[in-house]
């Protein structure tokens, strides 16, 4: 007997780790569906898979790499690197001040 | 006892117990490219000028690992006897800040490219320890943030710049197990890995730059005691020095809570240079909730025993190999070995007098002071002067053999330094071999004797101290080459005869 996948999530704990302000009444909605979407992949444990070797990939390739090379014309112009960026200064990308404790 | 003027534990107390360091390094890695993109990877950069798609995390980029990135972790693991497992990943560590575009960063978590091995180092009396590694493991720096208030500093900030350049560059993480008893010790393992990253050319380890940071997870027990104590992690130590002295700080700090009856909380502290203390950096809780979990843009990397053989069959000789050879084997010590094997071109250049002339010690002597000397006055680097190794072998052949005295070596030594050629032929040129000739000898100190009546019966009314100055006499009426040791005795021989 699986346990109930809903006794498992901690819906506010979730939001906090997305950065997300969910209301009470979005977490009435989204527990329930998250609760789903795990007791659907809960199925997946009613495999055997005592002869299949774990993977952390599905395609089989492997060691793809690339030489230590330069690719210039992939670099960004400055201009477009920051065009996007809501705030600028100086060259740099603009963000609220990183609270002492965070460092 | 704690002093209830100062605060301070007194150094009985401190005596009973023991500290358990754990030291965690980053090390940025020497490549020409980032770690997943064809960015430079480059230190003092206009910001924001060395990014791309990939390393800006813009949708729909994809990362591509470094091979050389992965080459220079198997070869750093190698050298300290790491395992290689034949199957390693990549990892998402997931945390929000703002120097980390991705929201994420590519790291390696349960399969990592080496597992285990040993540094070994010594303290600066020469006593020798080891300390365990649990793993190196392979992942990419964040941006670099700056404060934005008037004076760059982070009180009084409305907001925070981001630069990066420095996101995506290859990073290596060295994770130590509790094996360090004392600050001096976590120095000492810092530096054993500092030149051994230096001497196998994966780091150019310049903590100025950044390029070496490193965390201590400190805690302290009760000598004997089975139990570790609770541990705290030190954060924002810049130097080998900063380590050191937040290290002791905090093994202070720590004895001080538990003799005061309190308790050590497990937390991050952040070292405060200018105040010498660390504080409390209350994190949130949650921000360890990494949710680490295979990256699906990465595929697995497979490597098979030969590749590490191979590289394994590259390595050289390490810095603490050198050092062992040097005192063991030369018997030189501590210091001067130390001071040798911090100069990799130095050491090269040494190893080759060692070996042509057979007297490492004298060898030595010569490296470290004479030729170090005007290698300073000059500007120019040992190894890259006028002096040759075969040069200087000879040099010590000639003193050893007492062809030349010591006043004569040192100056064959500067002409050497100047010219370059053979020591033996500017011996000959400037008539400096040493006259052990015992009639020539006698000659001069007959001579000098006649010239200094007083001296003389200065000495033999008692004052034998006058010897040195007649000695000085005999060597200056020599222009310098005779022998010094077979004067002083003659001398002495004329002297005691009347």
């Amino acid at each position: 007997m699986l346990v109930m996948a809903s006794d498992r999530i901690d819906i506010r704990h979730v939001a906090r780790l997305a950065r997300l302000a969910l209301s009470d009444a979005e977490i009435a909605t989204f527990a329930p569906q998250l609760a789903n979407l795990l007791s659907f992949v809960d199925e997946l444990t009613e495999l055997d898979t005592a002869n299949v070797a774990a993977t952390a990939q599905v395609v089989p390739s492997r060691n793809v790499e690339r030489a230590d090379a330069l690719r210039p014309e992939t670099l960004l112009s400055h201009d477009a690197a920051l065009a996007n960026a809501p705030q600028t200064q100086g060259g740099y990308f603009r963000v609220p001040r990183i609270l002492a404790e965070d460092i | 006892m704690i002093d209830e003027r100062t605060g301070e534990v007194s150094a009985e107390t401190r005596a009973r117990y023991e500290a358990v360091i754990g030291i965690e390094c980053h090390v940025e890695l020497k490549t020409v490219s980032k770690m997943f993109c064809g960015c430079p990877n480059a230190f003092g950069s206009p910001p924001n000028t060395n990014v791309c798609p990939v390393c800006l995390a813009l949708p729909g980029a994809l990362p591509v690992p470094n091979a050389k990135a992965i080459e220079q972790i198997v070869r750093a693991g190698l050298a300290f006897g790491s395992t290689i497992p034949e199957h390693a990943k990549f990892d998402r560590k997931n945390y929000f800040y703002p120097d980390m575009p991705k929201n994420y960063q590519i790291s390696q978590y349960d399969m990592p490219l080496t597992v285990g091995g040993i540094v070994r180092y010594w303290l600066e009396d020469g006593t020798r320890g080891e300390c365990r590694l649990t793993r190196i493991h392979l992942e990419e720096d964040t941006g670099k943030s700056t404060h934005a208030s008037a004076d760059g500093r982070l009180a009084g900030a409305t907001s925070s710049l981001v630069d990066f350049n420095r996101a995506g560059v290859p990073l290596m993480e060295c994770v130590g197990e509790p094996d360090l008893r004392s600050a001096e010790e976590a120095v000492a393992f810092l530096e054993s890995l500092a030149r051994t990253f230096r001497e196998l050319g994966v780091s150019d380890v310049k903590m100025e730059e950044g390029s070496l940071r490193c965390d201590a997870n400190v805690s302290v027990r009760l000598r004997g005691a089975a139990e570790y104590g609770t541990k705290a992690e030190i954060k924002n130590m810049n130097s080998f020095r900063s380590a050191r002295r937040a290290i002791e700080s905090e093994i202070a700090r720590q004895i001080a809570v538990l003799e005061g009856g309190g308790r050590v909380i497990q937390e991050t502290r952040g070292w405060d240079e200018a105040a010498g203390v660390t504080h409390s950096q209350r994190s949130k809780e949650e921000a360890h909730d990494y949710r680490y979990f295979p990256d699906p843009d990465l595929v697995p990397l497979d490597s098979p025993p030969a590749a590490a053989d191979a590289v394994r069959a590259t390595l050289i000789e390490t810095p603490y190999e050198r050092y062992i050879r040097y005192v063991d084997g030369f018997g030189i010590a501590s210091k001067q070995a130390t001071q040798l094997v911090d100069d990799a071109a130095l050491s090269q250049w040494f190893d080759r007098v060692a070996a042509a002339s057979g007297q490492p010690l004298a060898a030595m002597h010569f490296v470290l002071g004479d030729l170090s000397r005007l290698a300073n006055e000059t500007g120019i680097a040992i190894s890259g002067g006028k002096v040759t190794p075969e040069a200087l072998a000879e040099l010590v052949e000639l003193t050893q053999n007492n062809a030349i005295n010591s006043s004569a070596a040192k100056k064959v030594l500067e002409v050497l330094w100047i010219e370059g050629g053979s020591a033996k032929a500017i011996v000959e040129r400037e008539g400096l071999a040493q006259v052990s000739d015992r009639a020539a000898v006698a000659a001069l100190v007959a001579e000098v004797l006649d010239a200094n009546p007083k001296v003389v019966a200065d000495y033999r009314a008692g004052k034998t101290n006058v010897l040195g100055f007649l000695t000085g006499a005999v060597m200056k009426a020599s222009r310098g080459k005779a022998n010094p040791a077979l004067t002083q005795e003659l001398l002495r021989e004329k002297l005691e005869q009347k």
